[in-house]
């Protein structure tokens, strides 16, 4: 079922205005109603993927929860304009956790990494 | 101790038990297979999570810091009315792909919407610093969208590898376990009536051996 959809960005107004300037459908979200109403409403609107800042998703965790394992809708936390504030990974790293059961693997990871 | 089940020491139940066992260790080897092939799939991903992540953060860091020039040297409303309407459009194809029966969304930029390189608005009204600001996040859209089928497909696996590792261990440590037992019950309880029997006829014939 391929069809052409629509990307969708959440979040603070500086961050999603970003995103519109690439023709990323934006709607700025400040409380966890609007971020809830938001994504509701990108996801309606037939919106597959959706960049939500980390700081938005920090407002909605049930909401993002709750698509988790919807393969039409995915929201992919990004950092927003202050800079990563390290929730994306967070969630990277809860998938390891819960796959395989121990974060040895991004623990050896980030040594090599640094 | 695995607990017996309650059913009727009977040679039917034992028969029943004994296939019900069969397709219990059947089911337990095939999901065992199943969830060690995810774990591989996942592990073959997870790498790749995780440096397109920090990529993609890096590079978000730096369009956004030029974009927080534009906004200092224009005006708000010039801004906003700058990127009223966007002249490309981000447009991709959504497919979907299946690992071990996890169906996971697959994500492809439509090319012809990255190459439209049109800058929404005039020249004359807007900063140089804009412009490079709309390139530098147009360069990162093709990494974000990769980062985004990515972490999606690892999330739902991580779920289903959960899922599946329960399964695997109730079927190991409770279900097979009670049909073992359950088996051995019924088996030790028939032979028990089987002795019963033997020594009762026994007993008959000797009584009528003893009457004649």
């Amino acid at each position: 079922m391929d069809d052409k959809v629509l990307l969708g960005a959440v979040g603070e107004k500086d961050a999603v205005l970003a995103f519109k300037a690439i023709g990323i459908k934006s709607m700025p979200a400040q409380t966890a109603q609007e971020v809830q109403a938001a994504i509701h409403r990108l996801y309606r609107e037939g919106v597959r993927v959706i960049f939500i800042t980390e700081a938005a998703a920090r407002l909605a965790p049930d909401m993002i929860e709750r698509f988790d394992n919807d393969p039409a809708l995915s929201i992919i936390p990004v950092p927003g304009t202050a800079g990563t504030d390290g929730y994306g990974e967070r969630r990277v790293r809860e998938n390891v956790l819960k796959a395989i059961g121990s974060d040895l693997f991004l623990d050896n990871d980030r040594k090599e990494g640094n | 101790m695995a607990s017996v089940l309650r059913v009727n020491p009977t040679r039917m139940e034992l028969t029943q038990m004994k296939r019900r066992l069969l397709t219990a260790r059947r089911g337990h080897k095939l999901l065992k297979d199943k969830r060690d092939e995810m774990v591989r799939q996942f592990m073959l991903r997870i790498r790749d999570n995780i440096a397109l992540r920090r990529q993609v953060e890096a590079e978000l860091a730096r369009a956004f810091g030029s974009f927080a020039m534009a906004r200092a040297l224009m005006e708000p409303g010039s801004l906003n009315q700058a990127l009223l309407y966007p002249a490309r459009q981000a447009r991709l194809q959504v497919g979907r792909a299946n690992i071990l029966s996890v169906r996971v969304p697959t994500l492809t930029v439509d090319e012809d919407s990255l190459r439209e390189s049109r800058l929404p608005y005039g020249l004359a009204e807007t900063s140089a610093q804009l412009d490079g600001a709309i390139e530098a996040m147009a360069g990162a859209l093709p990494q974000l969208l990769r980062l985004a089928e990515v972490e999606k497909t690892c999330a739902m696996l991580a779920d289903e590898i959960q899922k599946t590792r329960r399964r695997v261990n109730a079927l190991e440590h409770v279900m097979i376990p009670q049909f073992e037992e359950t088996i051995r019950y019924i088996s030790m309880k028939l032979d028990e009536n089987e002795r019963g029997n033997l020594t009762r006829l026994m007993k008959v014939k000797e009584m009528i051996k003893d009457r004649t």
